[in-house]
């Protein structure tokens, strides 16, 4: 995306093939491996949960009335 | 503070280290494809669908000059700072649309700018390479230049930058591909990130109650969740097709958003470890530029390349509106603190408010 305006960073990072990169890669593999994860379908639940119990405070899903909401009030002069 | 070194072993060599790198890389996916019970769309079945919105722009903030390419609310749910291609950065009320101050960059492209949690400062910075702080006088006749504070030094452009929660902290991403946790008052770095392959686009900060995180984005097609204390990695996606410009947490924490080149969208939770939902359509082939969600995480704002907003139904996963008026390319897009309404920023030259 920022192409147009940067050339971006050269792969100094990526494809090294030097022992320090590859000993870091495995490390961080481990690392990233040995969390704890719980079902999808768990966490389908939960997220759902919570805009269940939240949804009522959510102005733009609820859509609350112009009387409430100072962006709704009649139009300012727009002065550049 | 560094994450435990693997040692070094005399049998290691290259050819065995990537050996493990490519079993582990293997188990990662076996162990996340375990618990792929389900789709989350599909547990969202049983709930309502959302009916139509209504949403359209009631203020639209005209001024500067050029692009407009980040920007950020205040706390106080009004005011709004926005940054440009132009190098100016300019401090808006959103009610009146008045412009309460305004600063030039000694660089053009500001690519990032953030309010200060209390209200009292603003950052910001793009081609310059670094983060500057300004605070912001109540006098409106003082140069607020004069006040500025460099804190953060990076070795290419500024992409993102956020204060933690306090005006004493901020977070910053680079096109150098680290992102760097600095002190405000001595410009000190407390902590740098290393892992992204290519520059980092975005950021965005755990919510405050989710502990001491953030998640980063990059052209890599990574997005990375990192622990602030140790610096270290500790969850990366990589399913996405191209850059990452936006990502953005749910608001219980447990999830983040993402928008990308690629045109899509995506939702990855963070406890199942996985992406569990794409937000996307065979017509939008454009990039998604920035992503935020509402205040209950059911909507997903998407600001696209081909100038539209797209309003998506983050659990079952289908659009729920399109939103028209920019006339170029949505390049941000944020919430209102108290989820009242959105702003977007456009390489039309404009913000608009909509609600």
């Amino acid at each position: 995306m920022h192409s147009y305006m940067v050339s971006k960073m050269s792969s100094k990072m990526v494809g090294s093939n030097n022992l320090a990169h590859a000993r870091r890669m495995v490390q961080q593999l481990r690392v990233e491996a040995s969390i704890e994860r719980i079902k999808v379908s768990k966490a389908s639940a939960d997220l759902m949960r919570y805009c269940g119990e939240n949804a009522k405070y959510d102005p733009l899903l609820m859509g609350i009335p112009a009387s409430e909401n100072p962006f709704k009030d009649k139009k300012p002069c727009t002065i550049l | 503070m560094a994450a435990q070194e693997v040692a070094a072993q005399p049998s290691d060599t290259l050819a065995t280290l990537k050996t493990e790198s490519e079993t582990l890389k293997t188990k990662l996916e076996e162990e996340r494809a375990k618990l792929h019970d389900v789709e989350l769309h599909q547990v969202a079945e049983k709930i309502e669908a959302l009916g139509q919105f209504v949403m359209k722009t009631r203020r639209t903030l005209k001024g500067h000059g050029n692009k407009v390419l980040c920007m950020d609310w205040c706390k106080d749910k009004r005011r709004i700072v926005s940054s440009s291609q132009d190098g100016k950065v300019i401090v808006w009320d959103a009610f009146t649309t008045n412009k309460e101050h305004a600063v030039t960059m000694p660089c053009t492209w500001v690519m990032a700018c953030a309010y200060a949690p209390s209200g009292c400062a603003v950052a910001c910075g793009g081609l310059d390479n670094k983060c500057s702080v300004y605070p912001l006088s109540l006098d409106k006749n003082e140069n607020l230049a004069a006040k500025k504070k460099s804190v953060a030094m990076h070795t290419n452009y500024l992409s993102a930058c956020c204060f933690t929660n306090s005006d004493m902290q901020i977070l910053t991403s680079s096109g150098d591909g680290t992102c760097a946790l600095w002190d405000v008052e001595s410009g000190q770095m407390l902590q740098s990130f290393h892992g992204h392959a290519a520059d980092v686009l975005c950021l965005d900060l755990a919510p405050s109650e989710t502990g001491n995180t953030f998640v980063s984005g990059g052209c890599d097609k990574k997005a990375c969740v990192w622990d602030m204390r140790t610096g270290q990695c500790v969850q990366s996606f990589e399913t996405h097709e191209s850059d990452i410009n936006s990502v953005r947490y749910y608001p219980s924490g447990d999830a983040f958003a993402s928008g990308s080149d690629d045109a899509t969208c995506r939702l990855y939770d963070l406890r199942a470890d996985r992406e569990v939902a794409i937000y996307s359509k065979e017509s939008i082939i454009f990039g998604a530029s920035s992503v935020d969600f509402s205040l209950s995480g059911r909507l997903l704002f998407g600001g696209y390349n081909d100038y539209t907003i797209n309003v998506w139904d983050v659990l079952k996963g289908t659009r729920v509106s399109i939103l028209f008026g920019h006339e170029n390319r949505v390049s941000t897009l944020r919430v209102s603190p108290d989820g009242t309404a959105f702003c977007s920023g456009s390489w039309d030259h404009t913000l608009r408010i909509w609600a």
